[in-house]
């Protein structure tokens, strides 16, 4: 037996996690289950941020995927399909060349992953919050992102409260 | 195969970029294989946390600094902007077609 440290023995719990909750996300016929697979991928992938000593994006991804997006998506079901009959299935199309082109694709990313010899690093120093920095960035180097940022979310909100409006009949 | 088992032991760069290769790949099946325009959403999603999952590793291993995890933050602020929209668009295709399924919908006008 191989000694594992237990940084990798929690990765590979949520390796797993991801990838097989990701795959039911993909493969399910019912949208709901999908839905609520997504919910335990995208944990999964926060859990993956605070592995990677950012601790700010861990929260964060849980706040606003977790949180908004997922709820939003479930809000989206609810709404655009027929509760009476019970038949919350969604179809699926062009299976085989799908599985082909993807296949050929995650093999090509794979193969150029494994075969890149990645540059050896320092390691980072441990247990220090990115919260601060990234707020001093923000307001530093990123300011115009940040301020763009906050503009799209501006628009994004009116627009999509105008076009989800029902129309009046007048 | 001690060499195998000793790069299994160590979770580096590698191994987070392969999980966000698969990732990536599970996402673009959902963009290509679903009829539901909610589900092709989610595989968006999916799509979106790989490249995420990548710029967060990348800055991990990488000289010290974090601005990936900068990049990160507006990827998921461009995410919360896109599902708001294409979510607002769906229901009101809805209420147009009665069907949210993206093969059905091919008129432009009544």
């Amino acid at each position: 037996m191989i000694d594992m440290d237990f940084s990798a023995i929690i990765f590979y719990i949520f390796a797993v996690i991801i990838l097989a909750t990701a795959t039911f996300v993909v493969l399910s016929r019912n949208i709901v289950r999908a839905a609520f697979a997504l919910l335990f991928t995208l944990m999964g992938v926060a859990a993956f941020y605070a592995l990677l000593m950012a601790d700010f994006l861990a929260v964060t991804q849980l706040l606003v995927y977790v949180g908004g997006i997922l709820v939003l998506l479930l809000f989206g079901v609810m709404l655009t399909n027929r509760q009476v009959s019970v038949d919350i299935r969604s179809g699926t199309m062009q299976t085989l060349p799908a599985v082909f082109i993807v296949s050929a694709l995650a093999g090509t990313l794979g193969g150029i992953i494994w075969s890149t010899e990645w540059p050896a690093v320092a390691e980072l120093a441990e247990g220090s919050a990115t919260a601060p920095v990234i707020g001093r960035m923000f307001l530093s180097s990123y300011l115009l992102p940040f301020e763009i940022a906050s503009v799209i979310l501006l628009v994004a909100l009116i627009g999509a409260a105008l076009i989800a409006r029902r129309e009046r009949t007048s | 195969m001690t060499d195998m088992m000793s790069w299994l032991a160590e979770p580096g760069l590698t191994h987070y970029l392969l999980v966000s290769a698969l990732l990536f790949a599970l996402g673009l099946y959902a963009v290509l294989t679903r009829r539901n325009a909610i589900m092709i959403l989610m595989g968006i999603e999916l799509v979106l946390n790989a490249g995420s999952l990548n710029f967060v590793a990348f800055s991990r291993y990488s000289a010290g600094t974090i601005d990936g995890q900068i990049v990160s933050v507006f990827i998921i602020i461009l995410a919360a902007a896109e599902a708001a929209i294409a979510l607002a668009i769906v229901l009101n295709i809805y209420q147009n077609f009665d069907t949210v399924n993206v093969d059905e919908i091919n008129r432009l006008k009544d």
